[in-house]
Order: C-alpha cells, then structure tokens, then sequence
C-alpha cells in the first residue's frame, strides 16, 4: 500500500499486519522467555468508534439514540467531542493509516482478533481495554450524553466483548462522574459483571473528583472491592494549551496535567483517609510527574496543613499508597528513572502498561530490562502487583511458580 | 563477515528498500541517489522494524535574520527514513537518529560485481 511522503510522493509499505509488525516484539518476548512470566497490560485500547454500530442501539433514551444512530449514519456529525491531533505522525506511525487494511476473520469481533494478535507478540498475558475516542467524553457539552454513551459502551463491553473471548481481556468500565447519580447506578448495575475490575474516569475535564456529591460512588467501587482508575488524555482545546503550536507539547504536557490536577484535589482532599481500601490507579501520564508532585505538595503541605485537616500524613505518603501505569514511561535518564522508582516504591505500586496500539507505547522490556530493578520488582511490576490487585489467573504452571515465588498469587 | 547476495542491480530502483535476513540479523537495504545504505533493522529505542516505515524528506524550521520564523519546510535534500513503531527518524546516509545524533544505527557495506549486489555482514 502507498502511504504520502513529502510533496506527494508516495511510499510504498507492507498492508498491516499486527504480527509481522510486532515480529521484533516476539524475539523480544521469546528471548527473554516471557511465557513464564505473567504479564498484565493494564492500558490497552481499541478504537470503539469503529464499533459505534454496535455500541449505539444501547443507548436506554430513545430519542438520545436516534440522534446519535440517524446522525452517524449519514455522517453528519460525531457523536464524543473530537480533538485536533496528528497522533500517526503524518503516516509514519503505519499502522494508523494501515489500520483499515488488516484483515481479520469474519465472524469474531474484529478489536478482540487485533488485541489478541498484540498481546501475543509481547508476550501479555491480560490487557485491560479502554477505549479511545470515549476519552473525551467528559468534554461533552451534555452530561446526559455522557451518561448514556457510557451506559452503551459498558453494555456492549460486558454482555458482547468480554464474554465473547478467551478471557484475557478485563475492564475498568467508563464513569460518567459528571452525573453521580447516573454513575453510582452504573456501579451498580455493572459492578459485579465478569471481567470487570472496577471503574475508569476520564481526566480530560475539570469537574472536581473530590465533590460531596461523588462519595456515594466511590464508596460503591470500595465496597465491592474494585478499582478507580482515572485515565489522562491531551486536549488541544484546553484554554491554557492554546498557546501550545506543536501537538508534542499538547501532548507531553496534556496527560500529566489532567492526572496531577485531579491527583492534586485527590489527595489534599484526603480521599486516601476516606476510602483507604479503594485502589486508586493513575493511569498514561508517564511517571515524571509523580516526583514532582510529590514534592510540590509535601512543600506546600508542611506550611499550610490547615488546608489539608484530613491528612494524616504527607502528601506523598497518599501518593505511595496509590498505583501508576508504567507508560509512556520517560526513558532519557536513567538516573532519575531510577530515583522516580524508589519515590513511588514501584516495586509494589507500578504497573505495567504498553497503551498499545497507541503511537507511543511501550512493550514488557522496557520494564524487564532496567539495569536497577530486581529479580522480584520487575515479576511485581510486569503483571505480579496486577494479579494480585484484579485477581487474574496465571495462564501456566511457570507463571504460577513465578507469581507464588513473589507474593502475588491471589487467584484459584 | 560474509558476503551474501541480495539481488540484481536492476531489483533495487531508486527510492525502494528490501529487508534481508543475513543469519540472525535483519538489515535494511536502501537505494537512494543511486547509492546503496544498508543498516540494522533494529531500532535503537525499543527494536523495532527501523527500516520497514515511511521514507520521507526532513523536516526544517526557516528563521529570517530577525529570528522570527518562516514555518516548517521538507529538505530539499536529507531524506529520512523512520521506524514504524514510534516514529524514530534516521538519516538515510548515516544512519544517525535525528533527534539525537550520537545514537547511530549499525552500517553495513553493500558491494556490486557487475549486475549482482551483496551486502557484508
């Protein structure tokens, strides 16, 4: 297939084919002998908008359906506010203008086929799936739209992808915080579906998580024993990016500034104190920022404790007890890699995550190959910690031994 | 080293590539300007298929004396080619990351004998 280069000039590439493409993964996988070891993706994605003529006839409003169904159709509008953006790079990303081009079998849900296909050339044994364009929902300028394409989304995810598969998919089911009522109904009804793990707010808003009117939800999650897990995004259209003219520096800046807005009103709200027993997950900022955060709160905190009463100890402390997705991890230093490792103590709050296919993510090794972790952090934090945390299964005796070896093994 | 042939001159047009194994080791083989680059296929940030994406001109940045700038261009001269997996860009005629120009990709020699090419590896 021709892909456009500079002036018009066409390139021609393979059509895509998500095994051969992740060829090098595989080496990767089988040198290091990944089948003996359990790994866990805890951000994996699928494009639900390729699927929206399933998702959408699950919509409960009838007239909120027909809207979104009639107007899709055609093609006359989107239905989750869209962004500008270039993640594919001008096509040198492949698989983003390839993705079409992928053939599958007909007859089994294509995301699940091309999940599948990824998760085996790295190696990973369980992913959790979240969606892609769903991101943005918390930007939608109507709640009860938010609502009602999160309830869709979690039908179709619970009563036709996750029991249709092999099991190696799990989900935290999109939150539609801005109605809390709504939300708390969708914990309730979803809850205790198989192969969810607990529950996903989107950070791309500025809706305060630390409301009054949310605790009933998260105490919900807390007491049924799932997760939160609040994932980040970049939004061009944010007022303070607008003077941002490259999509890098949306980018770079976009996914840490959501989490540490929200991780900022978390924790000095003392969330920590009032669900100690809900796993709180901070999920595709990177991890430079956790450092950072951490110190500029302890700073603050030490000074003015008289605006953090619930606080029974640091800022960081709360931080530590909390979890972080590995990816986009920043690389470029491995001395403050390092550093940041012991800040979070990873060993036991890291979790792997690849944000495959995503232009900027990350396989196992990159976790499995740092000089300074041992033997037991990197078994922790490629999918121990997350076995032990969403109770997954290994999938061999090996990965059994390993996950026994280490402390994680919960399941069986 | 060894050398193991790779084609016929008149496979390799200006502008196309092949991906060659040569024992355990994947290499790519540019024709470019009617000259040959050959290069490991292993891409210097996580080993991903470096020779197999998109070529394509470098990017630049024109200021005027004023330092203001003119806006982005593509070379009229340096062509890039760039790993598939996370965009990482390489000098076509050396092999260098363009982003940081210390990290170099593995060269190796391409030779023609007549019509025949090799590659030493």
């Amino acid at each position: 297939m021709d892909l456009i280069a500079d002036r018009g000039r066409r390139v021609t590439v393979e059509e895509l084919n998500t095994t051969k493409l992740l060829a090098h993964a595989a080496e990767q996988a089988r040198d290091r002998k990944f089948d003996d070891v359990m790994i866990v993706d805890c951000d994996a994605h699928h494009y639900e908008n390729e699927n929206f003529g399933e998702i959408l006839p699950f919509m409960e409003n009838d007239v909120l359906r027909q809207l979104t169904m009639s107007g899709r159709a055609k093609g006359r509008h989107s239905i989750v506010p869209g962004q500008v953006g270039y993640q594919d790079m001008g096509g040198r990303v492949t698989r983003y203008p390839l993705r079409m081009t992928e053939k599958t079998e007909p007859g089994k849900l294509r995301d699940a086929q091309l999940g599948e296909r990824w998760m085996d050339a790295m190696g990973v044994d369980y992913s959790c799936l979240f969606p892609t364009g769903m991101l943005n929902v918390g930007l939608h300028p109507q709640k009860e739209m938010e609502v009602e394409l999160c309830w869709a989304y979690n039908r179709w995810l619970t009563e036709v992808v996750l029991p249709e598969h092999s099991g190696r998919f799990y989900s935290q089911l999109a939150l539609p915080i801005s109605d809390p009522d709504a939300a708390l109904r969708q914990v309730e009804k979803f809850g205790h579906c198989k192969g969810v793990t607990g529950f996903m707010v989107t950070t791309v808003r500025t809706l305060p998580v630390h409301d009054n009117s949310l605790m009933k939800v998260y105490r919900a999650i807390e007491e049924r024993g799932l997760s939160l897990a609040f994932h980040s995004g970049p939004n061009w259209g944010e007022p303070v990016f607008k003077s941002c003219n490259r999509f890098l520096s949306v980018h770079a800046l976009g996914f840490s500034f959501y989490n540490i807005l929200h991780c900022t009103n978390w924790v000095i709200n003392g969330m920590g104190e009032r669900f100690p027993k809900l796993p709180v997950i901070w999920i595709e900022a990177g991890l430079a920022w956790i450092p950072f955060l951490m110190q500029r709160l302890d700073h603050e905190y030490m000074m003015r404790p008289s605006e953090a009463p619930l606080l029974k100890k640091k800022p960081s402390d709360y931080m530590r007890d909390m979890y972080f997705s590995s990816q986009p991890m920043e690389m470029q230093d491995m001395d403050a890699l390092e550093t940041t490792f012991r800040m979070i103590n990873a060993e036991t709050q890291l979790l792997y995550a690849s944000d495959y296919p995503h232009w900027d993510f990350d396989l196992p090794s990159t976790i499995w190959d740092l000089p300074f972790l041992s033997e037991k952090a990197k078994h922790n934090i490629v999918g121990g910690t997350a076995a032990r945390l969403f109770g997954l299964e290994p999938r061999n005796e090996a990965q059994k031994a390993n996950l026994i070896k280490y402390g994680n093994y919960t399941a069986g | 080293m060894a050398e193991q042939f790779i084609g016929r001159l008149s496979e390799f047009e200006n502008g196309s590539r092949q991906i060659v194994k040569v024992g355990a080791t994947e290499i790519g083989v540019f024709r470019h300007e009617d000259e040959f680059f050959a290069y490991s296929n292993y891409c210097l940030h996580q080993g991903g298929p470096a020779c197999e994406g998109l070529m394509i001109a470098k990017v630049e940045e024109m200021l005027r004396e004023d330092k203001t700038s003119v806006g982005l261009y593509f070379s009229e001269t340096d062509l890039n080619f760039v790993c598939p997996w996370h965009g990482y860009e390489y000098d076509m005629k050396t092999g260098e990351c363009i982003s940081d120009r210390k990290l170099k990709l593995k060269r190796f020699e391409v030779v023609q004998k007549g019509d025949d090419v090799y590659v030493i590896a």
